[in-house]
């Protein structure tokens, strides 16, 4: 089915199921018991697990396929945030101009830069698109400012044009009426609630028909050749292939998921500031893929949600939500492991997520995916008991398990 | 006029002299041996004629036109494939992708943006891979992955590699190094093979006589960077120069 193999068309739709059922799936706990605080599933939340998904698997079409490592891809990222607010300012509060527009200029950007830096390799071509991307992030603050409006931050004001904008169309984003901060549905279930919401759902199914896409190239001749510049380019080269344009291709689409995540994000929030662009930014985005499982398809999805799961839950835990949870221990314990746990939650969720990835690199280079992939074959093991696997040569694992 | 000519070519290595004057002309399909002492220079010759190297001075032409100055993708798009003397093959991926990758290059050229077919579907390209595969004993290693090879195991991959672009000239740098006894054979046999199907100039460096001996028509003795005689495979065993420049010291 859509030009996949069975697996990969049963792996699609899986992924889809889980995607569409986030609202339910991200809400196991009843609302008022002492764990709904972990639960994840409201829209603001859902939303960027959705966008991060999308800018953490067009990263892997170059990072984790091609094995160049990008350190600027925020830069494509704040593009496309600025070129949807400028079509909310120009036309109307229609998302659709506006991302349109993110992806062709996020993609001639990453074209630019591309050509410039894929000249190196290495360390060298981290540093060239860090190089560029800090200075994109500066030029927002300084020479661009009639165009990213400074530090304020891109918005729209109510003297401008928006030429399209009607007498009652919404005064905020939307697709042909479709307001995205709105919910369409918000039942509760015994303890339970959920919050079913417009701008999900259509991050949701951007998400999915990105998902899809990759999932063509990294099964393509075109996505094989990736993996064989990241393993031998030299041997690629003697094979009669060009490696350059295959790297630049590679570099230009990640760039424009990048910019259509960035759009996403404007179309979800209408506001579009330079610190999108900064190096943290670009940063985060590394640390997803590989906390995640650079190369696999799942991983960098798996990782981006990881990484802002720690973000927005983690840091919620303060001493109170502590004070609570530790209330029926004697005093003098409590506070001993209160002092301490201190140091992992709350503004301190950092420390956390730097032991995890440290955990995960040294433990775990393949990722979260290779976790799961060998928590998977010891079940398989214990089942086929233990056959002679061991004796047999080992095959080579199917990308993107 | 030969399907490879080189003429005059120099090349240094701060004060080292690696290729000193070195003439050398290749007769299409035939197979044409260069031999000769570590550091002779063989390696750095082949790498002369792939781009890896650009002479400092001197030509090189195959099939008429001149390879300097061309990027190796392009010299390998002209027909020239070449075997390294440490295995160059794509380790992380499967045996038989390692071996799709060359077929694609084949049919495609040195770029194209295929990122939308699939590869399990290109039928008559898997085919092709697999049938080369096959030649060298290696399709039930298929899913393997390249790097899990033996050594001698992956020589048979590279030389697929090369093999299933159907190259005008092959170049191969120490082709059975590394091999065992049998395998050495097979791999004779295998360019004996090729050489009989196809219209295939091959141009191989190896330590091993048994192996020069055996598929050579001509051949060039290099030592310390310039060719010392070039000869049939007759006349070489006997020249005393060649004793005692090479087969004495190795013997
Ligand atoms: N890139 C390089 N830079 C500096 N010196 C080099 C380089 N490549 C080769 N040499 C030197 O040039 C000389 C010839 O090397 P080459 O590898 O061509 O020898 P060879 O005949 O292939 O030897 P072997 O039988 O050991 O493979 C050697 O002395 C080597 O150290
Ligand atoms: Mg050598």
């Amino acid at each position: 089915m859509l030009g996949l193999s069975k697996k990969d068309t049963r792996f699609l739709l899986i992924v889809i199921a889980l995607t569409l059922l986030t609202p339910i799936l991200l809400q196991p706990f009843p609302e008022g018991s002492g764990l709904a605080q972990f639960n994840a599933g409201y829209p603001d939340l859902m939303q960027r697990f959705a966008i991060f998904g999308i800018f953490a698997i067009g990263f892997n079409i170059l990072f984790g396929l091609t094995g160049y490592l990008s350190f600027g891809h925020a830069a494509f990222l704040g593009v496309g945030s600025y070129s949807v607010v400028w079509m909310y300012k120009l036309l109307s509060y229609n998302i659709l101009p506006g991302l349109i527009l993110a992806v062709i200029v996020s993609g001639i950007f990453a074209l630019a830069i591309g050509y410039i830096s894929l000249r190196r390799t290495g360390i060298y071509f981290s540093i060239l698109t860090l190089a560029f991307a800090q200075m994109s992030f500066n030029l927002a603050y300084s020479v661009l400012t009639p165009l990213t409006n400074g530090e304020t931050g891109l918005q729209v004001y109510t003297d401008d044009p928006q030429i399209l904008a009607g007498e009652n169309s919404p005064t905020s984003p939307h697709l042909f009426g479709i307001v995205m901060r709105d919910n369409f549905w918000q039942p509760s279930v015994g303890g339970w609630e959920f919050t079913f919401n417009y701008g999900y759902y259509f991050c949701a199914i951007v998400a999915i028909l990105a998902f899809y896409l990759s999932l063509r190239i990294f099964r393509s001749p075109f996505g094989m050749m990736l993996r064989a510049i990241k393993t031998n380019q030299t041997r690629l080269n003697y094979t009669g292939l060009h490696s350059r344009p295959y790297t630049l291709a590679a570099f230009v689409i990640s760039g424009m998921y990048a910019g259509l995540a960035g759009g996403l994000l404007a179309a979800m929030d209408p506001l579009a500031g330079a610190e999108r662009m900064q190096w943290t930014a670009s940063g985060e985005v590394v640390l997803m893929t590989i906390l995640g499982g650079a190369g696999t398809l799942m991983g960098p999805v798996l990782g981006a949600g990881f990484i802002k799961y720690f973000e927005n839950i983690f840091s919620k835990i303060n001493d109170s939500v502590l004070h609570g949870w530790f209330g029926w221990m004697p005093d003098g314990m409590e506070d001993a492991i209160i002092s301490v746990s201190h140091f992992f939650v709350g503004k301190s969720w950092h420390l956390t997520l730097g032991l995890l990835f440290m955990l995960v690199v040294i433990f775990l280079p393949g990722g979260l995916v290779e976790g799961g992939q060998r928590i998977a074959r010891m079940f398989r093991r214990k089942k086929t008991s233990d056959s002679d696997a061991e004796h047999h040569p080992k095959p080579a694992p199917h990308v993107g398990e | 006029m030969g399907i490879l000519e080189v003429k005059g070519v120099n090349k240094r290595f701060g004060g080292l002299q690696a290729l000193g004057d070195v003439n050398l002309s290749v007769a299409e399909q035939s197979v044409h041996a260069i031999i000769g002492p570590n550091g002779a220079g063989k390696s750095t010759l082949l790498n002369c004629l792939v781009g890896k190297l650009i002479p400092d001075t001197g030509s090189v032409m195959f099939d008429g036109q001149s390879v300097l100055g061309r990027k190796p993708h392009e010299i390998n798009q002209m027909g020239i494939s070449r075997v390294f003397q440490t295995p160059e093959i794509f380790a992380d991926l499967s045996v038989l992708e390692n071996v799709l990758i060359p077929c694609f290059a084949r049919r495609d050229g040195a770029f194209r943006m295929h990122a939308f077919e699939t590869v399990a579907n290109e039928g008559e390209i898997n085919d092709q891979a697999e049938q080369m595969l096959a030649d060298v004993n290696m399709l039930e290693k298929r899913n393997m992955l390249a790097a899990s090879l033996s050594r001698g195991d992956k020589r048979r991959l590279e030389m697929a590699m090369c093999l299933v672009q159907q190259p005008k000239l092959l170049l191969l740098d120490e082709p059975t190094a590394g091999m065992a006894r049998a395998d050495t054979n097979n791999t004779i046999d295998l360019l004996k093979q090729i050489h009989a199907d196809r219209d295939i100039t091959m141009c191989i460096i190896e330590h091993d006589m048994h192996v020069v001996f055996s598929l050579a028509q001509r051949i060039t003795v290099l030592a310390q960077g310039t060719p010392l005689v070039e000869d049939t495979p007759e006349n070489i065993k006997g020249h005393p120069k060649v004793r005692e420049a090479y087969l004495g010291e190795a013997h």
